[in-house]
């Protein structure tokens, strides 16, 4: 049990797939100027990231080693049409707002990466909590720079009015270049970290 | 809508998703490039062209695919993903064993790009965005070039710019990665003063 909780801690932390091997942030750009949309697409990845896990890591021993890459593509492309009919039929008014982002799972680097990387050559039980850690790892980014944002940008977290109503709100935080903004900021304190720990050492 | 008002349609297009709504820095697609290559000009010259080819290609095949075969179907929700990056990713892969076996030297300069583009999210964008606006052949390929163009305007404007920071005295804290997202974010900010531009 404790080595499954490793993995999951490591994904969270240590080797966070956003702030620490940065890919993926097409998506935590465009989506983190809300808390819901955020939300939604964690969802969203959760729906492709853990089951595609699951599945290229039980297939492991069939897949070709020469044509393992347009098969994880399939196996993604076949979990993002289920999320992305999840989430158009349940979320409907906040799916409408980042569709592209949505579908766009499917060339998600981190997705792709952790299956070539890790369920490739893992077991199933490890795979799946490696998803799972993943999942957390990028949600956990993604929403607290949208809480920023949007509590910021427009003084509510998830549509509900936190500041006062005095409070005069930033827009910028809600437009597109807040994004490049809260991700450079947050890349740059994360590299002067591992700096400084590389120094102390 | 007669032919003049069709041209307006399409110059609008154009500079919507060239400019107003440029690919890289308002909708975010394609970063993973535009960050990790910017730091030569010669490559990212060659990466535009491969783009921009690309993207014109893979949207015409998309929309064929689209419009003969999946809405005749009645199976868009259900196949567009898979058969759109099934058709990108094959395409990219023809072009490239076709420019290795006729013309190495072009293979040379575009080659090394073309195994990145595969996985560009730009592309792929850039077809779901055709079929969600459902523009028809012609509007397809305007948009396909006008956000391949966007994108290389992006990249050609933070190779640039990233070309004189290397003799600058960037603050410790934003060395690296971290300085080029505060440029970008600098240039987002002048790209949205072109919102509006068009009603």
């Amino acid at each position: 049990m404790k080595r499954y909780l490793n993995i999951v801690w490591d994904a969270i932390v240590p080797s966070n797939p956003v702030l620490i091997i940065a890919i993926g942030l097409c998506s935590v750009i465009a989506v983190s100027n809300s808390v819901q949309s955020a939300l939604l697409m964690t969802f969203a990845f959760s729906l492709v990231m853990i089951p595609s896990n699951i599945i290229i890591s039980s297939m492991r021993r069939i897949i070709p080693e020469e044509l393992r890459v347009p098969i994880f593509v399939m196996v993604i492309a076949a979990f993002t049409t289920i999320a992305v009919l999840i989430s158009r039929a349940y979320f409907t008014a906040i799916y409408d707002l980042i569709k592209l982002y949505i579908l766009l799972i499917v060339v998600n680097c981190i997705i792709i990466g952790r299956a070539e990387a890790f369920a490739y050559s893992h077991p199933v039980l490890e795979s799946f909590f490696d998803g799972v850690g993943m999942t957390l790892g990028y949600g956990w980014v993604l929403t607290a720079i949208a809480v920023v944002r949007e509590l910021l940008g427009k003084g509510t977290i998830a549509g509900f009015q936190v500041l006062p109503a005095t409070f005069q709100p930033a827009i910028i935080m809600i437009l597109p270049p807040a994004g490049f903004l809260m991700i450079g900021i947050l890349i740059g304190a994360v590299e002067n970290y591992l700096r400084k720990k590389e120094g102390k050492k | 809508m007669n032919f003049g008002e069709y041209l307006v349609d399409l110059a609008k297009i154009f500079v919507s998703s060239s400019i107003i709504n440029n690919i890289v820095l308002i909708q975010f697609l394609g970063l993973c490039s535009y960050i990790g290559l910017s730091d030569s000009m010669s490559s990212s010259i060659g990466m535009s062209f491969a783009v921009i080819f690309v993207t014109v290609c893979s949207s015409i095949l998309a929309w064929v695919i689209d419009h003969w075969i999946l809405i005749p179907s009645n199976l868009q929700s259900v196949l567009q993903i898979t058969s759109f990056i099934l058709v990108i990713g094959s395409f990219v892969g023809l072009v490239q064993i076709y420019l290795r076996k006729t013309s190495p030297n072009l293979h040379k300069a575009m080659g090394i790009y073309l195994p990145l583009i595969a996985t560009n999210c730009l592309i792929l964008g850039v077809t779901f965005i055709n079929s969600m606006n459902n523009y028809d052949l012609v509007q397809s390929i305007v948009e396909a070039i006008g956000a391949s163009l966007g994108y290389a305007i992006a990249l050609l404007l933070l190779v640039g710019i990233r070309e004189r920071l290397r003799d600058s005295d960037v603050p410790t804290f934003f060395k690296g990665k971290a300085i080029a997202f505060m440029v970008s974010a600098i240039m987002a900010l002048a790209f949205l003063g072109f919102q509006g531009m068009i009603r």
